[in-house]
Formats: structure tokens, sequence, C-alpha cells
């Protein structure tokens, strides 16, 4: 029989579910975690400086990698902190375990110091969540966690323990198998469904694939070429879906939505059959829904049942796993060319180009990250933020690997960049890992270029600096009549910021040093900070206005060109 | 109303969960955020240890009832979910007023309850209280002719439904060999007899 207290019991488990990284920050009420952690030399414990990095950065490690990733904070403060983390992960879907201590079994309820009702919190925003009560319940807990966090469609778990239940010394039993009666994900495709989807997609005419962020966590990429090769269907993928199809296959059209390219709207909105893959009809992606192609038949194939039906009438529901569904459908439908529709997207994209970087005399960011796909052969992992930013990165690098682009899409948080950088850096140390930032995000978890350091991690940070809240602005301009309220931000001097890190940094306010410097930071064995001063007023096109159709999407206007 | 005495809009959905602390609260912060309405909910023990059961009454209007169905089956510690509403069933809710009444209106009051197949629970000076189960049709009956006379305290518990005939909506006791054989290959399942350690108990 082995005794051992909570903590070792916790730990012991995470090691077993093979955890090798726990991104993390001590407090009162997980003392007794901490004290366990030099006993177990394989997990490596990454000290953030902000508990919300913790769970972006488990979460950067998980999008990297497709494992679960692990994120530990305090009591109260610390676990409220973690919210944000674990709400990026839950609306993108990202396999992570989030543990949290709490005050003692008898302070509970009773508003101690440092008490959250952290369960509480957590509940709408996790996949599932536990308060641990007993120390011989924590096993099975960790591997219940786990199960659920990365199986069918994945997302945060949340483990809250007591801190008396830390150092509650029991006998440790390692539960070999889970029984959870209420969730048994379904991954076999429902034959007739299976059948009638491949009948919509072999009877179209202008047959579209949608795929999305399902596609990354099915690792169902092969797959998914197969079959459209085999019909020669066109794909767009969604913003979160990038990567999904290599966005260098000449059947892959880009993607859709509110800055998606025009001609993967106009397809989006001119197919017959639309193939949603993996994906889950979102309002950015769609525009408005009422509007959405309504003659199109739409087949729906994810793995979460609750998603079919929920924002479109779905004419072909197929739940299941992609990687397994996909295949039975490519068998049974029969090749073909699609040549007219191809065509017909090819005129399109070619009357109406998204995608040209404009020749300017000012450094504008789409420059800047075309030169970054160009000088990296379009090998990086790019990490972004949220704004104009993300959906120039989005646009102007291509994506052949569906882990390359990590951004959080679903709950569009700030500050997500630098720290998922650094997780996806730990997860990968040999990769080139550029995070993307706006100035405004960046400010949000700066401090973490601390961690940088600490963890030799040599993430490549380009900041779009245009001194403005961009996105904001760009709605203020064009939909709030150009009334700029509180989108100018006064800047401090990121060089020297990084600096004061110890961190390399690198100014750049023309368009001739963007290579230099790409290049020398590409060179440097470390961290470096790249500020670029762009454009002020630079807008992101194509867009389809909020509450608007696809096929309303608007292009650069005429006076926006000449700049 | 329908044949179940349920307006056509009401949906009665049936939830087996896990008897665990926060269930309930999983369930209700669940329909607070996708805005589904409750008209009633009912909860308690299932035939089955360490299973309770949730009856709601969901207006149907205000969200698709399927989408109602997907989103609890979502929830981990909910086993199963069945939508009553087009099945043959039998739905009860209990009732306890407390009428104002008078020495002349009493008798009056007494012979409604009669009726109703009410029963008289308590009788004090001023006012007598009536305890009566049923469907909601007659429920709502018996409250409309109570009105005139004054109801100075009410208390629902709201709608608990069952399929009629032999068949269950429960939780099947009996698992075939083949499903779990393919449960306990996938690494969900331990054996039948086998207890499960819950973690929040």
């Amino acid at each position: 029989m082995v005794k051992m207290n909570g903590s070792q019991i916790l730990l012991e488990c995470l090691k077993r579910e093979g955890t090798t990284t726990v991104f993390g920050y001590p407090g009162g009420a997980v003392l007794p975690l901490y004290d366990a952690i030099p006993e177990f030399p394989e997990i490596h414990h990454v000290l953030v400086r902000h508990e919300q990095s913790a769970a972006h950065m488990a979460d950067g490690f998980a999008r990297a990698t497709g494992e679960v990733g692990v994120c530990l904070a305090t009591s109260g403060p610390g676990a409220t902190n973690l919210v944000t983390g674990i709400a990026t992960s839950f609306l993108d879907s990202t396999p992570m375990v989030a543990i949290t201590g709490n005050v003692a079994r008898t302070l509970l309820g009773k508003d101690g110091f440092q008490e959250a009702d952290s369960t509480g919190i957590t509940q709408p925003i996790t996949k599932h969540n536990y308060l641990v009560m007993r120390a011989e319940d924590i096993a099975m807990t960790v591997r219940e966690a786990f199960h659920i966090a990365s199986s069918g469609r994945p997302g945060p778990v949340h483990i809250d323990i007591p801190k008396d239940v830390l150092q509650e010394e029991v006998e440790f039993i390692w539960p070999e198998k889970i029984n959870l009666r209420g969730y048994k994900p379904n991954t076999k495709g429902h034959t007739g469904m299976i059948r009638r989807a491949a009948e919509a997609i072999s009877t179209a005419k202008k047959p579209l694939i949608i795929s999305g962020h399902g596609i990354k966590w099915g690792n169902a990429q092969a797959e998914l070429v197969a079959l459209a090769e085999k019909a020669n269907i066109p794909v767009i993928t969604t913003f979160l879906g990038i990567g999904g199809f290599p966005e260098t296959h000449q059947l892959s059209y880009g993607w859709l939505g509110m800055h998606g390219m025009y001609h993967a709207n106009m397809a989006a909105d001119e197919a017959d059959v639309v193939i949603g893959i993996g994906m889950r009809f979102d309002d950015r992606a769609m525009g408005r829904f009422s509007d959405f192609n309504p003659d199109a038949t739409i087949v729906h194939i994810d793995i979460d049942p609750a998603e079919i039906g929920k924002n479109l009438p779905t004419a072909i529901p197929v739940v299941g796993d992609v990687k397994q569904v996909l295949p039975e459908i490519t068998e049974i439908i029969p090749t073909g060319d699609n040549k007219p529709w191809l065509s017909w997207i090819e005129k399109v994209a070619e009357e109406h180009p998204s995608l040209e970087v404009r020749e300017t005399r000012r450094l504008i960011p789409q420059y800047i990250i075309r030169s970054l796909y160009e000088e990296t052969n379009g090998q990086a992992t790019i990490t972004t933020g949220v704004g104009q930013h993300q959906m120039w990165a989005g646009q102007h690098y291509f994506y052949n690997d569906p882990r390359q682009l990590i951004s959080s899409g679903g709950l569009g948080t700030m500050g997500f960049e630098l720290p998922a950088a650094i997780g996806a850096q730990i997860a990968k140390p040999d990769a080139e890992i550029w995070a993307i930032c706006g100035d405004a995000g960046f400010q949000m978890t700066l401090q973490e270029l601390a961690v940088c350091i600490d963890e030799r991690a040599p993430v490549k940070i380009a900041i779009m600096n245009n001194a403005y809240l961009g996105m904001v602005r760009q709605w203020q301009e064009l939909f709030y009549d150009d009334n700029y309220v509180s989108v100018a931000v006064t800047q401090p001097d990121f060089s020297k910021i990084a600096e004061a890190y110890g961190i390399k940094a690198i100014k750049v306010e023309t368009k001739a040093d963007v290579l230099p410097a790409i290049a020398e930071a590409r060179e440097f064995d470390g961290p470096v900070l790249i500020d670029f001063h762009v454009d002020q007023e630079e807008n992101v096109w194509p867009m389809v206005p909020a509450g608007a159709a696809l096929r309303e999407t608007i292009e650069i206007p005429e006076k926006e060109l000449i700049r | 109303m329908s044949m179940n005495g349920n307006s056509p809009a009401q949906h009665i959905v049936v939830a087996i969960v896990e008897d665990k602390p926060g269930v309930l609260q999983r369930v209700a912060g669940l329909f607070r955020r996708r805005g589904f309405n409750i008209e009633s909910l009912a909860v308690g023990h299932s035939e089955s240890e360490g299973l309770s059961r949730i009856t709601l009454v969901v207006d149907g209007a205000s969200a698709p009832v399927e989408q109602v169905v997907k989103q609890l089956y979502k929830l981990i510690d909910v086993v199963k979910v069945s939508d009553l509403t087009d099945e043959a069933m039998v739905s009860r809710e209990l009732v306890l007023m407390k009428i104002r009444c008078t020495g002349e209106n009493r008798h009056e009051i007494i012979e409604i309850a009669n009726l109703f197949r009410a029963n008289i629970v308590d009788i004090a000076t001023s006012s007598l209280i009536l305890q009566i189960t049923g469907d909601q049709e007659k429920i709502d009956a018996l409250l409309d002719l109570c009105k005139p006379y004054g109801i100075r305290e009410l208390t629902r518990t709201g709608t608990v439904s069952m399929v009629r005939g032999n068949r269950t909506t429960t939780v099947k006791e009996i698992e075939s060999d083949e499903i779990t054989k393919v449960h306990q290959s996938q690494g969900r399942r331990v054996s039948d007899s086998q207890e499960l350690p819950f973690s929040s108990d």
C-alpha cells in the first residue's frame, strides 16, 4: 500500500497522463502542491507572471501539439485570473486541464481569505469541472478530466482542490478504467447519413467544403485533402480552420467570413451544396444567418451533435469524428472535375483580388506579414492577438499545417499572442514561432517577456504598432462617422521595455528596414522584439459589416487604394 | 391545450442525472445562458441509486426543444434526456393553496374542492388549505374558481411526468454485452458491478 498526500497523488497522476509541462503561479492554497513539485522531475513547472497567461500558455501548448495543456493557480484571485484563459480555450475547443487550489474544506463557503466559488465561476466556461473534496478522489478526477478534455469535442476541464485535501494522506490507487455513463462521444457517423451526404455531394453542381478547427483536433488533414481531391471540390476554411486544408493546394480558395476573401464569401453564397466539416457555422464566418445562401443544401459533419442546426437549418447532419467519417464519404463518391464551378470561383477571384499587397510608400502591416511569409518560406508557426493584425496574419501568411496558426478566434482575447507563443515554443523548442501582436493587446500580457528569458524561449515578437486600437478605430471610422473615442493610445517605447527584460529589440519605421529586421531576428539565437511603426489608419479589407450577408462583402474603397 | 393538459408550446423534458452536488446548478445555468425558459422544474431521486430525475417544463417558443435536449446531453452529469411531449404519458403536479374563507362560504369552497377531488388538509377560522393533484388544466380551472374567495398563499411542486405502458424513459438497468464490450475497448467503462468513487460527494 502506497500512502501519498493529495499533492503527490495529483502530480503522480499528471505524470501518468503524460504531462511534461505545467504553467502556473504559486499562492497560499497551492503551497502543498508546490512543495511536492521537486519530487517530480518529469514535470517542468513554468512560472508565469500572471495567471491569465498560464492558461494561454497551456492553450498555445495544446494547439501546437494536440496534447492536453495544463495550468495551475491558487485560490481566489489566482482562479479568477485564469478565467479569461479558460473561456478562450472553451470557445476554441482546446484540450486543457486547469487546476486551482481552494481554501481548506472547513473554510469553504465562509468567505475566508482568498476564497472564491471557483467551480461556480468556471461552470459555464468549461466542458466540465470538479470540486474535489477527498484526497482519494483526486486520481479518478484527474483521469476523468484528461479523458473529457481530450476526447469528443475537446475543451477545458477545471479541477478545484481545497488546501487540506492536497495535504491529506491516503492510499494511492491508479484507476485503470473510467466510467462516465453521461459521456460517450459518438465518433462513428451514421451510415445512412453518410450515404445521404455522399449522394448530395455527388449530385451537386457547385459543391463547396467549408472546413474548420475540427480538422486540427481530429488530425484529419489528409482525409480532408483526399475527399476534396477525389471529386475536385473547392475548399474554403473558417478563420480557425486556416491550415486545416493546405493553403497552397490548388483546391484551396482561402477563408470566408467578416474579413475573408471576397471570392470565398461569394462561393459560399453561390454553392448548391455546402459541406461544413468540423466547424460550427459561427456568425463571424457566415454573416447574417437568415441570408446565408438560402438555396444551398447544408451537409454538416461535426462531432458535437449540439452544433447541428444550432445556427442554420441542416439538411444532412453527420455526427462523428471527421477522421472516421471523411474516408467513408470519399470511398463512395464518384470522381468529378467541377470545372465550370472552379472557373467561376477563379474568375471572381481574378476580378476581385483580396490578397494583393498594395505598392505603398508607407509601411503597411500587410507588407510586413507577406514579407515574413516569404522570408520564413511559410514554415513558421504564427500566434496572434485579436484585431486588425490578426486578420492580416490570417490573410497574408499562407498556412499548410493545421497547427501553424494559433489564434483566439472564438472569444477574441487580446493579449493571447505572447503567452500562446511561449507555450507553443516550450512544446516545440525547435520550431520557429512568431507572435504577431497589436500594440494594444501586447500591453495586456507583456509581463510574460520575463518568461521568454526564464525559459530561453526564442519567440520572435512582431508588433504592428499603429498607436491605435486598430480594429475599434476602423469600426468607428466606418460605422460611427469617424468619431474616434478612446482608441488613440499613448505608447511606451517597446524597444526599451524589451531591453529592460533583457530581450533584443529592433525598431522599424520604413519599408526598407523590414527585410533586414526579419533576417536579423531570425538569425539571433533568442527572443527578439520588433516594433514595426506602421501606417496608422490602414483598414482591413474585404469586410462584411456586422449583421450583413456574405454577398454584401465590401472591397477596399477607391480612396484607400491610392495611398 | 394538448391531450396532456399542457399548452402546445410547452414541452416536458425529463433528464436523468448523476446525483452529485452542483448538478442542478449546471442544468439551471445552461437554461439561463442559452435563454431557454423554464415553466417549472421538479427534481428528486429516481428508481436507481445515484441517479436523480429532473422534470422540466420548457417553453418551446423560447428555443427549439431539440437544442434544449442536445445541450442538456452535453453536460457530463446528464445521463439521459427524453422529450415526453408527444408521448402518451401521465403528468401530475401537487398544489397547496391557502384560501380565505368565512363561516358562510366555507361550505361552498368545500363543495368546489370535492368536485375537483381536492383535499382540505388544514382548516382555521378564516382560511383553509386545499391540496390538489392533477395536470395543469385541472389545476388552472380550480385556481380560477378559487380566485374570487382570495388565494392568500400558493405553492406548486412543478409537473412530474411518466410515459404510460410498459416502456420506460429511464436509464436501462441492463446493458447488452455488445455495448459493454465497445465501451470497454475504448476505455470508457468499468464492469457493472464496480462502484464508482466519485469525486465530489
